[in-house]
């Protein structure tokens, strides 16, 4: 049974003040707030078997390396990819972008055309854009429409024999848009164009199931869905990541080195040089129970509630306008008032203990779409309530009444 | 006025308020009322990084004196504008160089100094400084 009084109790931060006054947490899509039941898997980590992983012989490895590939089966799972060697440990998303962008370096050849679309985090427009430049390809961008929505057609105008990558989120942060990832991935198979989708954003709301998707790359980082920061994940198919040479070199990826010549590791080691994030593979790992626990059909509905609640309250103060207003969104609402800038509203907003992020959201191309320098963007979580939607619209009249 | 008494000045004025609200009502009072800048001057080169407000600021010498105009798109962060124009505005470069800006501090708006924080106000007061430098070479 989904009980969101429940739920916040497990998350400590949700009883603090700021400014005086209770938090009311909003931004859920730069980073999720962390359940008690994923600090303490940090704090068994390192209070019970902090050990360096895959080589020592010793207990404490042992049973660290055995959390640490228990984490990495449980994501395997989750996302239902076909082998656990499919699933990289990286950073993070960006990390996870630009391990394929650079091992493309070597693949792509001059006038390969990379398609993105038009509704990108900076994160997923640089690499490509870098890679263009490294090796003569051209990138080109999949439009959108007022509504924040990719128009298909002229995707599959875009699509030609000479298409080797799409890259794609599959949620807009800053609109909330989903996309029909589904389409995208098999109008680019029909060309034979890999597919990396950016899944940073709907990993929190959506389970992917990556064979269902026959997705060639997807990247979610952990701390958007409960987990810690400076961990996430890369899957490949086998076959594109075996094709791909090592993003760094270092320990932990190598077969056999001499000083003529090194053998790389087998998936996943080739490319997790160095001693990992272990204790943030192992919390990300918890923070999968924890959300699976409560079960992602229930988080769905009820975000999805949260959702249509704040935009018809919102949507009731005058001036007030939504960007990103597709059919199918996770509960992110982007919005300006009309004739104030985002930064002051989010300042008040602050003072009244309420955290948005304001800005261009790493999106600058999206802002340039709408000519706008930013937005307000109020996002929500499964441990967020309709009260807590109350303060903020009540906050963002004030705002107003403060500001105009 | 010198520097040191303007900002005593301001401080006085900000100690009269109770609360951050009323603070943030008179900043917004501030940013409305800040004379406007010629449109001339609202160039690329007179835009400060790193803010997420846009903001321009222009300076000129008016005989010895340092005048500096500016403005943003955000109305909080005129407001910030307004306040340091009026402690450094019509001042002698060298005085500018060596102003502290301890003030901010004092009036509440402590917060926004940090150099984290996205309104720039750290960098506003860096330009201003040095525009007074580069002044100051051409005085002397």
């Amino acid at each position: 049974m989904f009980d969101v009084n429940t739920i916040r109790a497990d998350f400590p931060i949700l009883g603090r003040k700021v400014n005086g006054r209770p938090l009311v947490y909003f931004d859920n899509a730069a980073t999720s707030q962390t359940p008690k039941q994923v600090i303490d898997a940090i704090v068994h980590y390192y209070s019970g078997y902090n050990a360096n992983i895959h080589r020592g012989v010793h207990t404490l490895s042992q049973e660290a390396t055995d959390k640490y590939e228990q984490a990495r089966e449980k994501i395997k799972v989750h996302f239902n990819a076909a082998q656990s060697k499919e699933i990289i440990f990286t950073s993070g998303t960006t990390h996870g972008i630009n391990l394929v962008a650079n091992g493309y370096s070597s693949i792509l050849k001059r006038g390969d055309e990379i398609l993105v679309s038009a509704m990108e985090h900076h994160s997923n427009i640089v690499p490509w854009q870098m890679l263009a430049a490294r090796t003569g390809a051209i990138l080109k961008v999949i439009p959108m429409n007022t509504d924040g929505v990719l128009i298909m057609d002229e995707y599959e105008k875009l699509l030609s024999e000479r298409t080797k990558l799409v890259f794609c989120n599959h949620v807009s942060n800053a609109l909330g848009t989903i996309n029909p990832i589904e389409e995208i991935i098999k109008k680019a198979h029909q060309v034979e164009a890999k597919v990396l989708i950016d899944g940073a954003q709907a990993a929190p709301h959506i389970k992917a199931d990556l064979q269902a998707l026959d997705v060639d790359f997807y990247t979610v980082s952990a701390h958007k869905m409960c987990g810690p920061t400076g961990i996430g994940i890369l899957y490949g198919k086998e076959q594109w990541l075996n094709e791909l040479p090592p993003y760094q070199g270092g320990g932990e990826m190598i077969a056999e080195v001499t000083f003529e010549k090194t053998t790389y590791a087998d998936l996943p080691h080739k490319f997790e040089a160095g001693t990992p994030n272990i204790c943030g593979g192992i919390a990300f790992g918890a923070a999968l129970d924890y959300m699976n626990s409560i079960g992602f059909d229930d988080i769905a509905t009820y975000e999805n509630e949260l959702l249509h609640y704040a935009t018809q309250k919102l949507l009731g103060i005058e001036g007030l306008k939504i960007y990103g207003t597709a059919k199918h969104k996770t509960s992110v609402i982007s919005f300006n008032i009309e004739g104030l800038h985002p930064y002051d509203i989010g300042t008040i907003l602050d003072k009244l203990g309420i955290a948005v992020r304001t800005g261009h959201h790493c999106a600058q191309p999206i802002m340039d779409f709408y000519g706008i320098p930013g937005t307000v963007r109020a996002s929500f979580a499964f441990y967020n309530m309709k009260t807590e939607i109350d303060t903020l619209v009540e906050g963002v009249r004030r705002a107003k009444d403060m500001l105009q | 006025m010198g520097i040191k008494e303007i900002q005593q000045e301001i401080i006085d004025e900000f100690s009269m308020f109770d609360d951050w609200m009323q603070r943030y009502e008179y900043m917004i009072e501030l940013g409305k009322s800040l004379p406007l800048i010629d449109e001339k001057y609202k160039t690329e080169d007179n835009i400060i990084k790193g803010c997420q407000s846009k903001v321009w600021v222009h300076a000129e010498l008016d005989e010895d004196k340092l005048v500096f105009t500016a403005d943003s798109d955000a109305i909080i962060t005129k407001g910030i504008i307004a306040i340091l124009i009026r402690a450094f505005s019509n001042q002698k470069p060298q005085d500018i160089i060596a102003a502290d800006t301890g003030f901010i501090d004092e009036i509440g708006l402590k917060e926004h100094l940090s150099p984290t924080r996205a309104n720039g106000l750290l960098s506003m007061i860096k330009q201003m400084k040095l525009y007074a430098v580069a002044y100051q070479t051409q005085l002397s």
